[in-house]
């Protein structure tokens, strides 16, 4: 009995297996952002401005953080039906995110930028997708976890899910202002 | 445990609000075995001891079908004209005549690497004996999460199943290499290798990342979290110090290779250019441009170079503790151990570029990575000079085990030594791609490597089935394996020095290396006789898991750490009663007048310090 509770003042597993996971993602895209700091070095070197809905994006992003951080205050306040309504616009706001993206995409492709022109613009269809990818990954933590806060007969106390999960969130917010502003400068 | 006790953990976890006093609850009874099916007891088991086998297991066929690829292709090498009727009977068309196509050859020394490398020495080595050991000697119930550790293996499996599928499609698995450059990884005209088989290659491999990826996130936090009462950091045996830093440097460098091969996969799908630029194929031009290879080897040696530690620090850590237990003395210098463990981990990440010396890299840059590469050397001798100390004057008991641990210590040393000449990049200029690059990484990684997995398969055998492995059969295993070993790759260094490069089919037309006709024949020979060996090994395994002689102790090696404490066949969660509390560190040897003092006993007033 002694050994378990030896373990209670630690951070929780779950936790700690989410913050080596965010290291090892955010490796994935320093991998990315290092090949694409090499190869601008080198000559051929084709620079462009940003599709303007990028910056439409980044604020839809940051708002859901800021979503997401009062559904988690409303889970530990046992307010249930507010948590689940932050938890879906949270989501809806994820979705947004992912659709402005893609618009970017579009937007790029119509300046004659498609992906396999420039090796430029290749490196943004590549690191933004892989981020939008990780987004989309995040919303459907956040679905099971709205169908979760409707089971009925298990009921969940553990603020852990939901922490891990914002934890997450805001972590793939963080990347997307990385990558907005490592863009920007090292176009 | 049973196995809805551990969909109760699972539940556990997510609810962490109850997490305490449950576990108090398992606590009592954490052995009985009422309703476990087949299926969740050996298929989707989620006891990390079962994973273990099933990633030791996927290895050894792994190992013996890689093995055997390198015998086929050494036929080759060795008796460039002779013809083997045989081989066409297995190979068909890939060998007409008998003789091995060189589309063959390539693709058998590709997979041989790949194998090898990552499905062997990476999930069979790290992946058994993270699984079995971690939770047992940190005196822990299982992983942090049981369910991802089992997502582990069958992601693993997956990527086997589809690493051994390419080997039946049509126009053969990849062979670009193991490391797979572009642009002829990238270009599906470049070679026959290149086309279907090259991306089952690179799916398989994207899987194995993610395996790697949740099996590393595993070891890392149930090391962190998991550990027993007592059991402080610096109380925890070596072994576990090497899976941990193994799992850092893998959660840390395997996403870099997807993203590498994410771009190739954009260039050969998505007719992107990130590694192509200014190409003919075939007489044809190609629209890429813009883009550059080196990129490419710039992304794989970031994590190739942290890959061969990875693969080297779970053997070293094994026989760390092998050797203490069997020279009956505490592992000299167990601070210096850790310590020198992390420098390398460091360290692993700063040096990669001494692969690509010879790809144009700024002269000035590459004087930095020799600077860097060498000092490796530093902390790799400080282990070697401390294992060597511990069985100074021990009192050393002869098992399979620790043979295979003392011819680790020699062929790291012989293999390290090379390293340091290829480390300076100047001497590299001339070596680089040639036999003495094989030599060395062959004897520091790949002898090195299974020496230290066969240690510990010989050591933890009894743990895993509650048998012993046969001893006459190990020490034959043993000394055959490391003559043989010597025997065959030694001599390649003088191949390398006189400039034979690697990866040629065929060497008979070029005068310069005609003197090593019969060489190459001897190697050729010695390799099939340690290749029937290895056969000889695996018979023993899975005749001992069976037949082998029964264990009468729950601690047969007298050894100090905590897996030696749960009973002789262990359920899940590892002690039927409580989890024992830890009271002192791993290596009490010999200590005081006593043979051997386990890690439970508390530490009595009149003790002496170690
Ligand atoms: C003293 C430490 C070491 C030094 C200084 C060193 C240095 C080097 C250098 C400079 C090369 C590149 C040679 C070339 O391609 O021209 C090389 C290749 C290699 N080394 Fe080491 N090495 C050391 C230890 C190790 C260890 C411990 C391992 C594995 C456990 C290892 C595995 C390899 C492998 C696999 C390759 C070849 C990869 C390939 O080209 O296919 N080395 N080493
Ligand atoms: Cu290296």
């Amino acid at each position: 009995m002694l050994t378990m509770n030896a373990q209670k003042n630690k951070i929780h597993p779950h936790k700690y297996s989410m913050w080596i996971a965010m290291a090892s993602i955010t490796m994935m895209f320093i991998g990315f952002t290092s090949a694409y700091v090499v190869k601008r070095a080198q000559a051929n070197w084709f620079s462009f401005e940003l599709p303007a809905v990028f910056y439409v994006s980044t604020g839809v992003i940051l708002l859901s953080s800021l979503t997401i951080y009062l559904a988690q205050r409303q889970f530990k306040a046992r307010n249930m039906s507010a948590y689940k309504q932050l938890i879906s616009v949270t989501a809806l706001l994820g979705i947004a995110f992912a659709v402005c993206q893609i618009i970017g995409f579009a937007d790029m492709k119509d300046h004659g930028l498609p992906l396999n022109k420039t090796v430029s613009a290749s490196f943004i269809y590549v690191i933004v997708g892989a981020h939008v990818l990780h987004v989309i990954g995040g919303v459907v933590v956040l679905l099971v976890l709205f169908a979760r806060a409707f089971r009925t007969r298990v009921r969940t106390y553990s603020a852990v899910p939901i922490e891990v999960a914002s934890t997450y969130w805001h972590f793939v917010d963080g990347l997307w202002i990385y990558l907005l502003i490592f863009f920007s400068l090292a176009r | 445990m049973s196995n809805d006790a551990t969909l109760h953990n699972q539940d556990l976890a997510h609810h962490g609000h109850v997490e305490h006093g449950h576990g108090n609850g398992h606590d009592g009874h954490g052995h009985d075995h009422h309703h476990e099916t087949f299926i969740s007891k050996y298929v989707f088991s989620m006891d990390h001891k079962m994973i273990a086998k099933q990633f030791l297991i996927t290895g050894i066929i792994w190992a013996i079908i890689g093995a055997f690829f390198s015998v086929l292709f050494r036929l080759q090498l060795g008796y460039p004209e002779a013809t083997f009727p045989w081989l066409e009977s297995i190979l068909g068309h890939w060998a007409e005549g008998g003789r091995i196509t060189a589309e063959a050859y390539y693709a058998l020394v590709t997979m041989h690497g790949t194998i090898l490398v990552f499905f062997v020495l990476t999930a069979g080595l790290s992946g058994t004996f993270s699984n079995l050991l971690i939770p047992l000697q940190v005196g822990a119930r299982d992983m942090a999460s049981p369910f991802m550790n089992m997502l582990s293996y069958w992601f693993f499996f997956l990527a086997s199943v589809i690493m051994m599928s390419s080997l039946f499609v049509q126009t053969g698995p990849a062979s670009g290499g193991w490391t797979s450059y572009p642009p002829l990884s990238a270009l599906g005209d470049a070679s026959i290798g290149s086309k279907i088989g090259m991306d089952l290659w690179l799916v398989s491999m994207a899987i194995f990342v993610v395996s790697s990826l949740l099996g590393s996130l595993n070891y890392i936090s149930t090391i962190l979290n998991m550990r027993t009462k007592g059991m402080s950091m610096t109380k925890m045996p070596l072994t576990i110090w090497a899976f941990f830093f193994t799992a850092v440097l893998g959660v840390l460098s395997f996403p870099v290779l997807l993203s590498g091969f994410v771009l190739l996969l954009f260039d050969r799908h998505g007719g992107t250019s990130f590694y192509l630029s200014e190409l003919f194929v075939q007489g044809k031009v190609l629209p890429n441009e813009g883009g550059s290879a080196i990129l490419y080897q710039h992304l794989f040696w970031f994590l190739g170079h942290p890959e061969v530690y990875i693969i080297i620090l779970p053997a070293m850590g094994m026989v760390s503790e092998i050797l203490a237990v069997s020279s009956r003395k505490p592992i000299f210098g167990y601070l210096a151990m850790v310590g020198s463990i992390f420098a390398i981990t460091v360290l692993a990440f700063l040096v990669w570029a001494h692969h690509m010396f010879v790809t144009g890299l700024n002269p000035f840059l590459g004087a930095f990575f020799v600077l860097l590469t060498l000092l490796i050397a530093v902390p790799s001798a400080i282990k070697v000079f401390n294992w060597i100390t511990t069985i100074w004057r021990g009192n050393i008991r002869f098992t399979p085990a620790s043979l295979f641990s003392i011819g680790f210590v020699s062929t790291f040393i012989s293999g390290g030594l090379t390293g340091i000449w290829l480390g300076n990049s100047a001497i590299d200029i001339h070596l680089h791609d040639t036999y003495f690059v094989i030599a060395h990484f062959h004897i520091v990684m790949g002898v090195s490597a299974f020496f230290g997995m066969f240690a510990g398969i010989y050591h933890w055998f009894p743990k895993m089935y509650g048998r012993y492995m046969n001893q006459t059969l190990g020490f034959i295993h043993f000394w055959i394996t490391l003559v043989g070993a010597y025997l065959i790759f030694w001599p390649m260094h003088y191949e390398g020095m006189a400039g034979m490069p690697r990866r040629y089919f065929d060497y008979s037309n070029w005068q310069s290396f005609n003197m090593f006709g019969g060489l190459n024949q001897f190697i050729s020979f010695v390799v099939i006789i340690v290749f029937a060996t290895q056969l000889l090994f695996v018979f023993n395994f899975f005749y001992s898991i069976f037949k082998g002689r029964k264990l009468t102790t729950p601690n047969p090696w007298d050894a100090t750490t905590l897996e030696w404490t749960t009973p002789i066949h262990p359920g899940h969660g590892n002690w039927p009663g409580e989890i024992p509390e830890v009271h002192r560190w791993a290596y009490d040897y010999s200590k005081d007048g006593k043979d051997f003092i386990p890690q439970t006993v508390p530490v009595s007033p009149d003790e002496s310090k170690h």
